[in-house]
């Protein structure tokens, strides 16, 4: 394995000493860019708790209640609709304003039940 | 909107805290400093690489030899501060910010990456400072002071990272923290957060930190500072470095805003320059569109602060060979303890140093590529280049984090098997990550990824009313949650060091009672760190501990340092502190001089013979009362005081100096106060001015022996002047 690998890199330098310090540079940048292309996708694509929590607090939940707003939500599998949708579905429904509707997820989490129904 | 700090007075903690509530930093966002491209010229020198100067500023000691000039470095200066109270990292920041540091970063309490959420209030931290609202927007309103006191922007730089890194990074934006710590590499490698989590979080902590300016910096330095050859890892390096560079572009970072973390990854003894120079040759080429924020060696300092700092030199002059947006500057004791106050402004200090010291050298040498320098740099190059291939080739980067391709401390292609190798299915929050439905919804600003907002919607936030990167009064501020841990208690602990009239020596917090003794000690290492802790416990001290030995000779003994706190305090109004003597203009003291023709007889009186003090303050070349135009006649040693007046009233001298050196049986008082009744005596007093001096001598002497002035220790020539004109003056001779 290790010779193995160890001659695969003498391969591929006796390649790259062929190219110029300009195609060098590129191909370096060609292949951090085609690296990360997965790691961009799996991001735009997903989420997180945390992710969810930087939303609510943008939406002007204090950083106690989002913490809990989202455990409720990710306890209701809801948290692919985003955490920052479930809150405003409750303003909504509920006629309440953001930090108000937080807090009621809060209280009661049947609020949570059939929201997306 | 803030107030204006008097530069002689303290900063005020208490006033700080008050209003936080409401207090909103009146710019956001990173700022470089501002450097001519003519050059700056200061005192008698043009420079080539420097900054605007400062409003309020300390130079260097040697400055006084040269009008007192700070030359400030082109590039942003940091210093990285970390005492564990928010309280006192802010009276540092101020210290640094005098000594020309710009960039002020505060390193987080141990373990707050692992914590899933924000903290609030202000409890003590360990190596660092829990990082939460009330504190950063407490420390952001100090740097608003401070920058306006200095007349500098100060950038203010904490770390994104962690499992709560986007939450982190909006609470940076929301409070105007200028520069932040953001690699998911570095969660995933040294604080073991699960791979797909960190990389998830990153991207939209990277687009909040983009919409705010937020200066980033990478972590890739890192691995240098973890492999146990750190100059093996230079390819390594550059593949972190290329990741989070490429991954940070990708998801909408202005290229602008992206730094590299980079060291000098080699030390001396080792023949430094073969390793560092080709490596920073090379990631500044590849790098060519990024800044480089160059930070100093940590992986292999010691105990030694001088070692430390002749280290920082070379590691400075690497920078000013290639180049430097931001230099970083290590503190000297990190190799000993937490950072101690005024070893932040000693790492600012060998920049200062070096930088001006250095500056314009490329415009006077230039690297040579054609020799090893440009083969060197090449070849870290591919093997980066074919690193990368690898990484590919076996299935992306999660699948090479697995494979233990990372902080393996051989040279690329080699391996020692050391490398951190996670596994995707595990490290902290595994399994956290959730895919987003197609009606998935974030109402905000400066999100990243798929978003459905509602067609005709322009801006996500407008189906909410504006969120708190736009409205900064929805921001919701949370004072305390602990009663018990928080900066008001400690502040009221502290009280009587800060606001009251006690005073302790302090290393790290206020009242400390911290310091270090310095000596040598004629015994064998091991003996000399036993004796440093029992002379430490006899001088009174608590807790003395020996943070550095250096063995001289392995019989002879020992260079030892130790630390400990003083118990006692001193209340500042029993210190006495002598009225400082106003010296006159040398031009106006000459122009006396010359005025009166003034003339000296002078001589060692009684039984002494020492000459070399009177010698120095006589002569010329000793800068002595002769340089400013006074005329003596030097009547050598033991000389009787009789014999002085008469051969002052012979040559009609203005005044008479005595030395003396003997103080046995206080026969040097006696001598004084002969010299006075005598004069009296034989009715010359008014018009003679009569002076001694010598090292048993003080200035207080001379109201109790009768005499017009008396010296002691350090008195130069220009001090025997001054008082000799003031009595003419005093006389209305002049």
């Amino acid at each position: 394995m290790t010779e193995d690998r160890i001659a695969k890199f003498e391969e591929r330098r006796a390649r790259l000493e062929q190219l110029s310090d300009e195609e060098l540079k590129g191909r370096f940048w060609e292949l951090c860019n085609q690296l990360v292309e997965p790691m961009v996708d799996l991001a735009r694509t997903h989420t997180s708790p945390s992710i969810e929590r930087s939303v609510l607090l943008r939406m002007g939940v204090d950083s106690v209640t989002s913490q809990g707003v989202v455990n409720r939500v990710l306890e209701a599998g809801l948290l692919g609709k985003g955490a920052g949708h479930v809150v405003l579905k409750v303003a909504g429904k509920r006629g309440l304003d953001i930090p108000a509707a937080a807090a009621l997820i809060l209280e009661d989490k049947a609020v949570l039940q059939g929201l997306f129904g | 909107m803030t107030k204006r700090l008097d530069p002689k007075q303290k900063l005020d903690i208490e006033e700080i805290l008050t209003g936080l509530e409401n207090y909103h930093p009146p710019r956001k966002g990173w700022t470089w400093r501002e450097a001519p491209a003519e050059g700056v010229d200061m005192g008698p020198f043009h420079y080539r690489n420097m900054s605007k100067p400062l409003k309020n500023s300390i130079g260097l000691p040697a400055s006084k030899y040269f009008d007192a000039i700070d030359p400030q470095p082109s590039c942003v200066v940091t210093t990285e501060i970390a005492s564990g109270r928010f309280e006192d990292d802010i009276r540092r920041m101020r210290m640094a910010a005098w000594h020309g540091a710009d960039h002020l970063m505060v390193i987080r309490t141990t373990g707050q990456s692992h914590i899933d959420g924000l903290l609030e209030g202000t409890p003590e931290g360990v190596g660092g400072v829990p990082i939460t609202r009330k504190q950063i927007r407490a420390s952001r309103k100090a740097c608003d002071m401070i920058e306006e006191e200095v007349g500098r922007s100060i950038n203010f730089h904490s770390y994104v990272s962690g499992v709560a890194g986007p939450e982190v990074a909006v609470l940076f934006a929301e409070e105007g923290i200028n520069g932040a710590h953001q690699d998911p590499q570095y969660n995933v490698l040294y604080r073991n957060v699960n791979m797909y989590r960190s990389f998830v979080d990153a991207a939209e902590a990277k687009k909040v930190m983009n919409g705010a300016r937020i200066f980033q910096i990478d972590g890739a330095h890192n691995a240098n500072a973890t492999a146990k050859a750190g100059w093996l890892v230079m390819p390594e390096l550059m593949v972190q470095h290329g990741i989070n560079c490429a991954f940070s572009a990708a998801v909408g970072m202005d290229k602008a805003l992206i730094g590299l973390s980079t060291v000098p990854p080699n030390a001396s003894p080792a023949p430094k320059l073969w390793y560092d120079l080709p490596y920073a040759v090379a990631l500044r080429d590849f790098f060519s569109e990024y800044k480089m924020r160059a930070q100093q060696n940590t992986r292999y300092i010691e105990a030694d602060i001088e070692e430390a700092i002749r280290t920082h030199t070379v590691d400075t002059l690497i920078s000013m060979l290639t180049s430097a947006d931001i230099q970083s500057t290590i503190t000297p004791d990190e190799g000993r303890n937490v950072p101690w106050h005024y070893n932040n402004i000693r790492g600012v200090q060998t920049v200062k140093q070096t930088w001006a010291a250095l500056d314009g050298i490329k415009e006077l040498l230039s690297l040579n590529y054609a020799g090893p320098l440009g083969e060197m740099a090449r070849d870290i190059k591919i093997r980066a280049v074919a690193f990368l291939e690898e990484i590919i080739a076996i299935g992306g980067y999660f699948a090479a984090v697995e494979q233990g391709f990372f902080v393996d401390s051989a040279k690329y292609p080699e391996r020692n098997g050391d490398g951190i190798a996670r596994s995707g299915k595990g490290g902290v929050a595994a399994d956290s990550i959730v895919p987003r439905d197609p009606d998935y919804l974030a109402p905000v600003c400066d999100h990243f990824g798929y978003n459905a907002v509602p067609e005709g919607v322009d801006h996500a936030c407008d189906l909410i009313g504006g969120c708190t990167l736009c409205k900064p009064e929805k921001i919701v501020y949370i004072d305390e949650l602990d009663p018990e841990d928080n900066a008001n208690k400690r502040l009221e602990a502290t009280y009587p060091y800060r606001k009251g009239t006690l005073v302790k020596p302090e290393a790290e917090w206020a009242g400390d009672g911290t310091i270090l003794m310095q000596f040598f000690v004629p015994l064998p290492e091991d003996f000399a760190a036993a004796y440093g802790v029992e002379m430490g416990k006899r001088l009174g001290l608590e807790d003395p501990q020996v943070v550095n030995i250096q063995v001289m000779h392995p019989a002879e003994g020992c260079f030892v340092e130790v630390k400990g706190k003083v118990a006692f305090d001193v209340d500042v109004r029993m210190l006495k502190v002598p009225e400082k003597e106003v010296i006159l203009p040398e031009e106006e003291l000459r122009a006396a001089v010359k005025q009166v023709g003034l003339t000296v007889v002078a001589g060692t009186v009684g039984e002494d013979e020492h000459s070399v003090g009177l010698r120095e303050i006589l002569d010329i070349k000793h800068g002595g009362i002769e340089k400013y135009g006074v005329k003596y006649h030097y009547l050598g040693t033991s000389v009787p005081v009789s014999k002085l007046i008469d051969a002052a009233i012979e040559t009609g001298a203005h005044a008479i100096l005595i030395s003396t050196i003997i103080s046995h049986n206080d026969v040097h008082r006696a001598q004084m106060r002969k010299l006075a009744d005598l004069c009296v005596e034989r009715g010359i007093r008014d018009r003679m001015i009569l002076i001694a001096g010598g090292t048993q001598v003080n200035r207080e002497m001379a109201a109790e022996t009768g005499l017009d002035a008396t010296f002691g220790r350090g008195t130069k020539g220009i001090h025997v002047v001054n008082a000799m004109v003031k009595v003419l003056k005093a006389r209305g001779v002049l």
